[in-house]
């Protein structure tokens, strides 16, 4: 998975497209996954990263990433793959 | 450097909630790093905020509408010109366009130029011939037929699905869902604006815009593209944002190379979820955003002043992505001997 090349992220987590002119917030959390993908790392590697990182059980962190992930989709955030 | 004194007429300069585009075409005058303008504004009302608003206009004359004659309009133009050698005149107003098309040669003649588009250009880029403009040039334009009649609409049911648009022939637009709301503003329409009533296939998708300026041989002076952030309630832009989207500057240098368009103008164009572009309208004007252009790196109103005065200009190539405009309303405390000069004087 990668997020489109050309966004704009702030260290504040505000997110700019360029393409469209559209801009969201996301909180710390999302910053994270969000800078955890663009380093390349496979939705196993963010899971560990959280699971040993954060305390949080893995069925909630499943819905978290996937619910998260979805809503990049959803506003066109992720490249076609 | 020594800027070059030129005097500039101004139309529109209505800063109202319906913005014309005079007054941001004045400050990027002002602006212009070239010219040392004089601008006189040309007002149709005697409460166009313009008129008052401070160093803006250095003088303001009063103009008869172009609905009571070209003629009325263009002899107050010349006898403005007695007075104040105008050197190029940018009419900012759609319905005053074509008196100003009409009359370009007896204009120059005078000393008085300007940047417009071509007649031809200008009448089949029109709402009524947009269909056929696109068929003609190749671009995505929503299906779209002219009606005269409300028994029309009945029959338009078997190539048109609800919604779809119904439009005045020169402004405002309404999405209809049946038959009972298409007549309703068949009827507001045209009695509006007249006839005919535009019937537009509805395109689903996020509004565009970009600014343009042609220089009449087929090359983009310049184009800034531009996302609406905030709409009023009459669907106008009250913030919007420059943005990186090549395929909508191709489809504006394809426009401009295959048409050859002179002068300045806005695309209005529905970019659909599958990334697919509708023209849906072309304003063969300035829009009212164009201080974003401005914003960004380009200043269209100064390209197009050098190209009416033949002056060499330099093709914009970039813009800034990101930088956004945010409009404002502001109270003036005017003095009554202002708007009484004016009301009686017909200038200020």
């Amino acid at each position: 998975m990668k997020l489109k090349s050309n966004l704009a992220i702030s260290d504040n987590g505000f997110i700019f497209d360029p393409a469209t002119g559209e801009s969201f917030s996301t909180n710390t959390i999302g910053l994270e996954i969000i800078q955890l993908i663009n380093k390349g790392k496979t939705d196993e590697e963010i899971k560990n990263y959280f699971l040993e990182n954060y305390e949080i059980d893995e069925a909630t962190y499943e819905r978290s990433y996937l619910d998260f992930i979805s809503m990049l989709r959803y506003y066109n955030l992720i490249e076609n793959e | 450097m020594n800027k070059k004194k030129i005097t500039v007429a101004v139309s529109g300069l209505n800063a109202t909630d319906n913005p014309g585009p005079g007054i941001p075409v004045i400050r990027a005058l002002k602006e212009s790093e070239y010219f040392d303008c004089r601008i006189i504004g040309l007002a149709y009302e005697n409460l166009e905020p313009g008129i008052y608003m401070p160093n803006l206009v250095d003088k303001v004359y009063q103009v008869p509408y172009p609905s009571t004659g070209s003629d009325n309009l263009i002899q107050r133009i010349e006898y403005i010109h007695e007075i104040e050698n105008i050197n190029v005149i940018i009419p900012n107003f759609d319905a005053e366009l074509y008196a100003f098309i009409k009359s370009e040669e007896r204009l120059k003649e005078k000393g008085i130029y300007t940047f417009l588009p071509a007649l031809e250009q200008f009448e089949e880029r029109h709402k009524a011939n947009l269909y056929n403009f696109g068929k003609k040039y190749n671009f995505n334009v929503p299906q779209s037929i002219n009606i005269n009649s409300i028994s029309e609409l009945y029959s338009v049911e078997k190539d048109f699905t609800y919604p779809y648009l119904v439009k005045g022939k020169f402004y405002e637009a309404y999405v209809a869902f049946n038959i009972e709301q298409a007549i309703m503003y068949f009827n507001k329409l045209a009695s509006k604006w007249g006839l005919p009533i535009i019937i537009q296939e509805f395109i689903r998708g996020t509004e565009v815009n970009v600014i343009a300026l042609g220089d009449g041989e087929g090359n983009t002076i310049a184009a800034v593209a531009m996302r609406k952030l905030y709409i009023t309630d009459k669907g106008k832009a009250w913030s919007g944002i420059a943005i990186d989207d090549k395929e909508l500057l191709e489809i504006t240098e394809q426009l401009i190379s295959k048409t050859k368009w002179r002068g300045a103008f806005e695309l209005e164009i529905i970019k659909t979820n599958n990334n697919k572009y509708y023209i849906v309208e072309i304003n063969p004007r300035i829009p009212a955003w164009v201080y974003l252009a401005v914003g960004v790196g380009q200043n269209i109103p100064e390209a197009l002043v050098k190209l009416a005065l033949k002056l060499p200009v330099e093709k914009y190539t970039k813009y800034e992505i990101g930088k956004m405009f945010i409009r404002y309303s502001w109270e003036m405390i005017v003095p009554i001997e202002k708007f009484e000069h004016l009301s009686t004087f017909g200038e200020l």
